[in-house]
């Protein structure tokens, strides 16, 4: 990757995880999960899908849904930087006077459909990847899930029958930042080896740092993994990445952060230096 | 004519249609060769199947499930609630051996609160034909509508002629001055019988077939109820949720009460067997029917005739 790419790549995403930042005052948002896939969300947006404000009703574009829907404030946050939504839409937090809560919700030009339950949108990513193959369209289909995520049975279930109707336009995407809502992932349901598990239902799968552009650009234009079956990226994450004093921590789930915290955090994320903040200080649900 | 033809000519005359189902596909053998990638079987998966639907449908494609009625309802009900329901999608639900339909197979396969859970989610829109002919009547319009619809699916030849299909209207099969039947689906041609049996001992019986449960005809219904006779909820599904509260519910937004008489199942599932054999232990054939509202009414059953044979449900799967 380009070195002046990767500096673009890297500006944005610092700019998407100030808004998540901002997110997570006055009612709070799912802080941690949103900051581990910023990255992703950011690389994806800006660089490999065909989807742009002025495309989305276009049934050629690329499709993204976000199964792990909790982490909605990046897609905002990304959102906002790429013209898709106005900035001063984030005023509008948990206002009933818009459609901008925990959750995505199609209320919001760009989001392909709503979720917020988990281990819906494999299925949801599915029928569409199958209906732009039945047209003949080449269009990429891309569905983020969270690896807690990982638990439902029906993630499994549609890659099953992916695999068996050869959808190799479906892609399915696991933000592993290795905490699920309140505990690790590995002390609840292990879920690793994790590569075998999707080789088995019969998936192509890449394993990547998640939080490396020139790696995200290598699996991603690399797509499709193959002529017949549907492929798997598993991101290796940090939850909460970025700010260090909330990182890969079991109780930085859903985060509602005091004014006076946010400006704390607002600094240590500009200054990439822990701070001061005592994890016991901050507001937490 | 029948349903599979009715799904194949509408297929081909409109390439929205997608016929989808979770294996279940002994009354559409013929699609997949027909429909090619526009049929589509999931396997045993009634959630995927319902995410599937609803990703089809954001292609602007309108995918017709077939699946048993039981695993496509509660299995994936939340499935249904949320990405069908939430998303407004034109999802076409077809419910396969509901109610006493299922008749041998045990309490795991009795869709008996099919109604209820359906009618709950806004926008939904629930249909229960009497027999083939009443469904082939209503599924143009179903599949034509922009809502989400679930479809008792009924192939039972029919014992009436029945009146044209139009969304959110009762059947009014006749009007009576002493009872009056209301009832939905498979039943419809026991309670047919149950009026012939009533009649012949001198009662004037009325009969409406709620083969649109919502929309449902509220006018309809305000008129019997106007009337005055005794009012007969007649349904194979629990008591709970389904014809019976919804004509409470009529009721009480118009501020009015009624004689009623739920016929319906009650805190349990129904005990397995062949139809016939289920509807005499159960107590709903034509016969059964007649006896219960005379006893209802403090009169003797004794003197009712015996109804014509049940004729027995046809076993697929």
């Amino acid at each position: 990757m380009l070195p002046e790419k990767q500096q673009k790549l890297e500006q944005m995403a610092l700019k998407v995880r100030e808004h998540i930042v901002r997110l997570s005052t006055d009612g709070g948002c799912f802080t941690g999960a949103s900051l581990s896939c910023a990255d992703l969300l950011v690389y994806l947006y800006s660089d490999l899908l065909n989807v742009r404000p002025d495309n989305l009703q276009d049934p050629t574009r690329d499709y993204l849904f976000l199964s792990k829907g909790h982490d909605v404030p990046a897609l905002y946050g990304t959102f906002v930087e790429l013209g898709f939504m106005d900035k001063a839409r984030l005023d509008q937090h948990l206002s009933t006077d818009d459609h901008i809560y925990w959750h995505p919700n199609r209320n919001v030009p760009g989001v392909e459909f709503h979720s917020g339950s988990l281990g819906h949108l494999p299925s949801v990513a599915l029928g569409v990847a199958m209906d732009c193959k039945m047209r003949g369209q080449d269009n990429k289909v891309i569905v983020i899930t969270g690896d807690g995520e990982l638990n439902e049975g029906t993630v499994w279930e549609s890659l099953l029958v992916a695999s068996a109707h050869k959808v190799n336009n479906l892609t399915l995407v696991v933000d592993r930042n290795h905490f699920q809502a309140n505990v690790a992932t590995e002390d609840l349901i292990p879920l690793e080896p994790m590569s075998p598990k999707f080789e088995a239902f019969g998936c192509e799968v890449r394993r990547i740092d998640g939080h490396d552009f020139a790696q995200l650009e290598e699996a991603f234009s690399a797509l499709p993994f193959s002529d017949t079956k549907p492929s798997v990226i598993i991101c290796d994450t940090v939850r909460g990445r970025g700010l260090p004093s909330i990182e890969a921590r079991a109780d930085r789930w859903f985060c509602n952060f005091s004014a006076e915290e946010m400006d704390e955090l607002l600094r240590e994320l500009h200054s990439q230096v822990a701070s001061t903040l005592t994890s016991e200080t901050l507001t937490v649900r | 004519m029948n349903y599979e033809e009715l799904i194949k000519q509408t297929a081909l005359a409109d390439e929205r249609i997608v016929v989808m189902t979770a294996e279940n596909r002994a009354l559409i053998r013929n699609l997949p060769a027909v429909l090619g990638p526009r049929f589509i079987d999931t396997g045993i998966t009634e959630q995927t199947l319902i995410g599937a639907a609803a990703g089809l449908a954001l292609r602007g494609r309108v995918p017709i499930l077939h699946a048993l009625a039981t695993f496509l309802t509660l299995r994936a009900f939340e499935f249904i609630r949320t990405d069908v329901g939430i998303g407004q999608l034109p999802v076409k639900l077809s419910g396969f051996v509901p109610g006493f339909l299922s008749d041998g197979n045990g309490p795991t396969h009795q869709a008996i609160e099919d109604v209820s859970l359906m009618r709950g989610i806004p926008g939904m829109t629930v249909f229960a034909p009497a027999d083939e002919q009443d469904m082939l009547a209503m599924l143009p319009a179903i599949w034509a509508s922009p809502q989400p619809a679930y479809v008792r699916v009924n192939t039972r030849p029919a014992t009436y002629e029945h009146a044209p299909f139009e969304m959110g209207k009762a059947e009014i099969v006749a009007e009576g001055t002493d009872i009056t039947i209301l009832t939905y689906g498979m039943l419809f041609e026991q309670t047919l019988v149950a009026r012939e049996l009533l009649q012949a001992q001198g009662k004037s019986v009325g009969l409406l077939n709620l083969r649109s449960l919502k929309p449902v005809d509220e006018a309809a219904l305000l008129d019997v109820v106007r009337r005055g006779s005794l009012i007969v909820t007649v349904e194979d599904h629990f008591i709970t949720g389904g014809l019976y509260s919804i004509l409470a519910e009529v009721l009480l937004r118009n501020q009015l009460t009624a004689r009623v008489l739920p016929l319906a199942l009650e805190e349990r599932w129904y005990r397995p067997g062949r139809l016939s054999a289920v509807l005499e232990y159960e107590g709903f054939t034509g016969h059964h029917i007649a006896r219960r509202i005379t006893e209802y009414l403090g009169e003797s059953g004794a003197a009712i005739a015996e109804g014509p044979a049940v004729l027995e449900n046809e076993f697929a799967e």
